[in-house]
């Protein structure tokens, strides 16, 4: 076992326990509530960092890991792990949470103890998805992580918060059904939950997987993650939470929630169903590729700054699934890579967009314009942030994108070049607005006297800007952590079969080994007449 | 073993601007003009005494030493694909080195005063100090990528410093402008990359060059891997050196301080795509197709962009349409295979044409900020040094015999003419583009310079310039016309072309350089016929402007439709916002946004949650407690699940799943 001990539970659970303790605080002392909340964050991000030496360089499985028995009918265990993938995730959660807090400071007025206490809830349950190795655990945190969503969109949020949460909500849980009934198939074909041993009997050739029951099994598992990115046409959701939800939740939605859609295809989706995902690439490719140029294209035209924001996300977020789809490993570096680097710029665009309305009380573009004038040092980073987000050189957004295009070109020109145009939209986005809320003459009497950035500010600013840099011209020191895994995941979807993928008269189960612990039940035959 | 100290420290020369403009844009603002400069100027300076430090050590280099690479860290690496901070020196690294340091830091020195009584200050030397590292980074890159690094930095520069006056509309757009069409030309530049890390597995310069070098060239007119790979180069090249169609974004950026049209947008960014035309000389000489394309679209952009010239009121325009056609002749040369000529031109240019933007802006100065020429003129005796170095630069530009322009057009213009494909034509037109910027170079002057003051005496206070700025003036116009005497000896037919022997070793054998007395004889004739064109511009604009004051104005009126259009730029930024811009604000706002998103998709969700309330409903009746509805609830119940349990029997050969 790994000094570290249960690096992984405590993680998962410390802000569980904080949110405990921050419940026995009186829900009027505002000010020990925002501290113990920071304290909590901080030390989380903090414990997150160790987990970095516990993923050596070059290590493609999982690590870490904790084993635990909990219910043994159905066979549900605590098993966690974590590999280079999910490392850097988890620590951009933790990261973001930590900024979320201190940017509630004084935004959130209202029921401010249960505002951290949802956070803090809402952390968890990102954790406990990033670790799960057990589809049932993974679920459920899945599902844990919703809730306390909903709840920062549904309480803290702006006018039409409850039509956003519930929206939310109920797209979120049409992906989770899906999702949920795959992962039933699975454990009746295999009489198992546990991630790695699926695999197992899926390279083993001890579970096979008839071509149809693959394809559908692979839209079960799909549909949920697509609709949680989101990928175009699936996305509508997303503009009406991002503009009703308070900053940190904009910020924890856009900076991670995301990027579990994600997560889930390169975690689940290509290495369960490998030939499912080669058959139905070109189309999520296509997808991916209309989502990267029409949400840049419905971005440009939006008169909310905050809509703006979301509809970038989506044409970013197009990127990733297509990067993830060419089955490349450059490109797949350059998805998570993206991942990370599209989490810290949007997440720092909603916090700047949030400052802003901390200050007027409006998304419009048109309230504002001439903004450099009043407050040059917010202009100065809101631009330094937007570069990083069109993806100049030497920022963090360059990277991903440029690994992903390059990686994809590799496979199929075409989807790179298409998607490629995303780049010039991406300039023509967010340059305009740019221009139009901060350069000119002041043209509303009210701005003409809003404060700068305050010291608050500047800390969140300053720290988003430093992680911005390193990761722009320190990429290596995060893509060589997770080269070995994104190569792992295209080495457990093998070779490219042949279409035809024949369903085995038996099942065949080797006896004498680890799988003779699958139950017969395994037969495949009934599932796949079925 | 000899010691390079500056070549084993490459970095230090980038490194020293990239500090001033740190130390610029986090402490300057609160820190007095004097201190700003002083570090602006000083990081810059101490950059070019490096780099000319780091010419004399690589001028004892061996052969086999170049080019002399310099790597530092692995920037990105993800599978086979490895971009590392890697810098290199090799003869047009030298030549770039020199350029971009040398008027770099006369330029510095001139907006001192330049922008003395500006707001901003700071700002503009942290952007000008940022420019200043990217460009070198461009030119020092050992990879493609490091140098699309550099590329896109020098963009950004770029944008930041026409937008300097933010508070301006028009110049806002320009910056925004310009940021856009470059990207459109990065599109193709990244394209280029991609597919040439696919063909040769690296982007790193020496390698990459020498995979493609063991390659067979391609036909004439076949679109294989070298033209495709060039031509989605050459269209980043377009984007960044404005060429057509992409050179729409410069005239516009005149909108920022004159400094930096003189060192951005005249001497340097723009003209980073010849040099990457011609660093990237390989794989073009293996493309005869995509050279024919450059050479054709080169020809094509300095005609064009000199005509438009011809009417421009404002000074500053009509020298932004003079740069455009300008980088038109360096694109000739490299589409003619005469790589050493272009890079000739690129620097003589460098030299006459900030001088001609630093001249303009001392006139600028001098009348209190106006621009146009129809209110200036009779200033020759007022700023006598500004109008004497603004003459040599004009003398030097309209190619008059022994000034620097002189010499390289006449290089660009004599290979042209030798080019197997299409060479006469190209010559035709390149001939007739230098008639026209005699002409309008010695239109700005008389019209600026000389005639009757047509501003009011009264109101305007010309001044000649303060020495921080007339001093980087005299600089340039001693280069303006010694820069071109490399060439000297070769023209006299008593020795070599020192430019193009110096970067031989890089071009090869592709060099068309003359060296037997019978091209040599060729080109003085060739050289013969340049000046007489070129007085004949003098001659026309003389009489026009000069002696027949009133003449230019019957003309336009007795030809007012090319008049108009002239003027009007061809409406070319009409037409883009007609056919590009407004449809794509149209279709994303009323179809893709409204109709798709909003009517089509969320109308759908809705209507779907709306139904399953009303569905909700209907089944609530349903529960109606009457026996007989429910019997026929149960048999539709009862057939649907029989109908599930035998569907695989009742479905032909079920189990045999194709």
């Amino acid at each position: 076992m790994h000094p570290a001990g249960h690096l992984l539970s405590v993680l998962v659970f410390f802000p569980a326990l904080g949110a405990l303790a921050l419940l026995l605080l009186r829900g009027d002392d505002h000010v020990w509530i925002r501290r113990l909340a920071l304290t909590i964050s901080i030390a989380e991000f903090l414990l997150s960092l160790l987990l970095i030496p516990g993923v050596p360089i070059g290590a493609a499985h999982y690590q870490l890991e904790e084993f635990a028995k909990w219910i043994n009918v159905p066979p549900i265990n605590y098993h966690l792990g974590v590999d280079g993938i999910s490392l850097f995730l988890v620590i951009l959660t933790t990261f973001l949470t930590l900024i979320s807090v201190i940017a509630s400071w004084k935004s959130i007025e209202r029921r401010v103890k249960e505002f951290f206490v949802t956070l803090l809830l809402l952390e968890v349950g990102i954790i406990g998805v990033f670790f799960s190795l057990d589809l049932f655990l993974f679920f459920l945190f899945w599902e844990v992580m919703l809730i306390p969503m909903a709840f920062l969109i549904g309480i803290w949020g702006h006018e039409r918060r409850i039509y956003a949460a519930v929206k939310f909500v109920l797209y979120t849980m049409t992906g989770s059904i899906l999702m949920l009934v795959g992962i039933i198939w699975l454990y009746n074909a295999t009489g198992t939950f546990d991630l790695p041993k699926i695999q197992q009997f899926l390279q083993s050739g001890a579970l096979v997987l008839p071509a149809r029951t693959e394809m559908i099994l692979f839209l079960a598992f799909f549909l949920a993650f697509a609709i949680k990115v989101p990928l175009f046409p699936l996305h509508t959701w997303l503009p009406d939470a991002h503009v009703e939800a308070p900053t940190a939740g904009s910020v924890i939605l856009a900076g991670v929630l995301l990027k579990l859609g994600t997560y889930g295809m390169i975690r689940f989706c290509l290495p369960l169903f490998p030939n499912a995902s080669r058959r139905f690439a070109p189309a999520v490719a296509l997808l991916a590729i209309i989502g990267v140029i029409y949400g840049a294209l419905v971005a440009l035209v939006q008169p909310n700054l905050k809509k703006l924001v979301a509809y970038s996300s989506v044409s970013h977020l197009g990127f990733v699934v297509l990067g993830i789809f060419a089955f490349n490993p450059i490109s797949m570096q350059g998805a998570v890579f993206q991942m990370l680097a599209h989490g810290i710029s949007t997440g720092a665009l909603f916090l700047l967009v949030g400052m802003l309305y901390d200050r007027r009380h409006t998304f419009e573009i048109s309230e504002y314009g001439g903004l450099a004038t009043p407050m040059p040092k917010l202009a100065a980073f809101f631009l330094f942030v937007v570069l990083s987000s069109l993806g100049l050189p030497m920022l963090n957004g360059f990277v991903g994108e440029f690994l992903i295009l390059l990686g994809t070109y590799q496979m199929h020109w075409k989807w790179a070049a298409w998607a490629a145009l995303g780049v010039i939209l991406s300039a023509c986005y967010l340059l305009w607005s740019y221009q139009r809320v901060f350069f000119g003459e002041v043209t509303r009497e009210k701005n003409r006297t809003l404060p700068d950035a305050s010291p608050r500010e500047k800390w969140i600013l300053v720290s988003v800007a430093v992680v911005t840099l390193w990761m722009g011209i320190g990429s290596i020191s995060f893509t060589r952590r997770f080269a070995a895994s994104c190569q792992n995941v295209l080495d457990q979807m093998g070779p490219e079969q042949a279409q035809e993928a024949v369903a085995p008269a038996k099942p065949a189960v080797p006896s004498g080994n680890a799988l003779a612990a699958v139950p017969e039940k395994i037969s495949l035959e009934r599932t796949a007449s079925r | 073993m000899p010691i390079h100290p500056i070549l084993d420290y490459l970095w230090i020369i980038p490194l020293l601007p990239l500090l001033g403009a740190a130390v610029n844009g986090l402490f300057g603002a609160e820190w007095p003009n004097k201190i700003v400069s002083a570090v602006a100027v000083g990081s810059t300076g101490l950059s070019f005494a490096a780099a000319l430090e780091a010419v004399r050590e690589f001028t004892q280099l061996s052969p086999e030493q170049i080019p002399w690479i310099k790597q530092y860290f692995s920037w990105i690496a993800a599978g086979t694909f490895r971009a590392g901070f890697d810098l290199q020196v090799d003869q047009l690294t030298v030549v770039m080195l020199m350029v971009v340091t040398g008027v770099g830091w006369l330029i510095h020195i001139y907006s001192i005063g330049y922008m003395a009584h500006e707001g901003g200050y700071y700002r503009f030397f942290s952007f000008l100090n940022l420019f200043m590292f990217f460009m070198l980074i461009l030119v020092m890159a050992a990879n493609y990528v490091l140098l699309f690094v550099g590329w896109e930095g020098v963009g950004l520069s770029s944008y930041l410093l026409i937008g300097f006056y933010f508070l301006k509309k028009s110049a806002a757009d320009a910056g925004k402008k310009a940021f856009i069409v470059n990207r459109i030309g990065d599109f193709g530049f990244m394209l280029g990359m991609f597919l040439l890390f696919r063909t040769f597995g690296t982007l790193d310069f020496v390698a990459l060059f020498d995979k493609a070098g063991h390659w067979p060239a391609e036909a004439m007119g076949q679109l294989g891997t070298f033209t495709i790979a060039c031509l989605l180069l050459f269209m980043g090249a377009c984007g960044k050196s404005a060429q057509l169609p992409l050179y729409v974004w410069l005239p516009d950026a005149m909108e920022g301080p004159t400094p930096v049209s003189a060192l951005i947008h005249a001497a340097t960014m723009v003209t980073a795509g010849v040099y990457v035309v011609a660093r990237s000389h390989m794989l073009f000489t293996h493309a005869p197709t995509a050279m024919l394309v450059v050479a054709v679209v080169g020809c094509a952009t300095a005609f064009f962009a000199a005509t438009i010239g011809l009417v421009q009121t404002d000074i500053k325009r009509v020298l932004a349409y003079s740069t455009v056609s300008q980088l038109g002749y360096m694109f000739l040369a490299c589409g003619v295979g005469a790589f050493s000529a272009g890079i000739f031109h690129l620097m003589t240019h460098a030299f006459f044409k900030a001088l001609l933007f630093l001249a303009a802006g001392s006139v600028i100065h001098a009348m209190g900020g106006e621009q146009d020429m129809r209110r200036m003129g009779g200033l020759s005796s007022k700023i006598r040094w500004t109008y004497l170095t603004m003459l040599t630069a004009t003398l030097a530009i309209a190619g008059a015999p022994f000034f620097a322009g002189f010499f390289s057009k006449d290089a660009i213009l004599f290979s042209a003419f030798q080019s197997a494909n299409g060479g006469h034509v190209l010559y035709a037109f390149g001939l007739l583009t230098a008639l026209l910027t005699s002409f309008y170079m010695f239109r700005l002057i008389f019209l600026t310079f000389h005639g009757k003051p047509r501003y009011d005496e009264h109101k305007v206070h010309v001044h000649e310039s303060p020495w921080s700025m007339l001093g980087p003036l005299v600089i340039l116009a001693v280069l303006s016309i010694f820069g071109g005497w490399f060439a000297l000896p070769s023209m006299l037919g008593t020795g070599r072309d020192y430019f193009a022997n110096f970067l031989g070793p890089l071009f090869g054998a592709g060099e068309s350089v003359a060296v037997e007395p019978a091209a040599q004889a060729l080109e003085l004739k060739f050289a013969g016929v340049a000046v007489f064109t070129a007085l004949m511009g003098f001659v026309i604009a003389f009489w026009f402007y000069l002696r027949q004051p009133g003449k230019p104005e019957q003309l336009a009126k007795s030809m007012k439709g090319a008049y108009t259009t002239l003027l009007n730029k061809y409406y070319v930024d009409e037409l883009y916002a007609a056919v590009i811009v407004k449809p794509l604000l149209w279709i994303s706002t009323n179809f893709l946004w409204k109709t798709v998103d909003v009517a089509g998709i969320d109308g759908a969700v809705n209507g779907i949650a709306d139904n399953a309330r009303a569905i909700g409903d209907t089944v609530r009746q349903t529960q109606s407690g009457n026996t007989r509805s429910y019997a026929v609830w149960v048999v539709v119940g009862a057939l649907v699940v029989i109908a599930a349990i035998f569907w695989p029997l009742l479905r032909p050969a079920a189990g045999m799943v194709p």
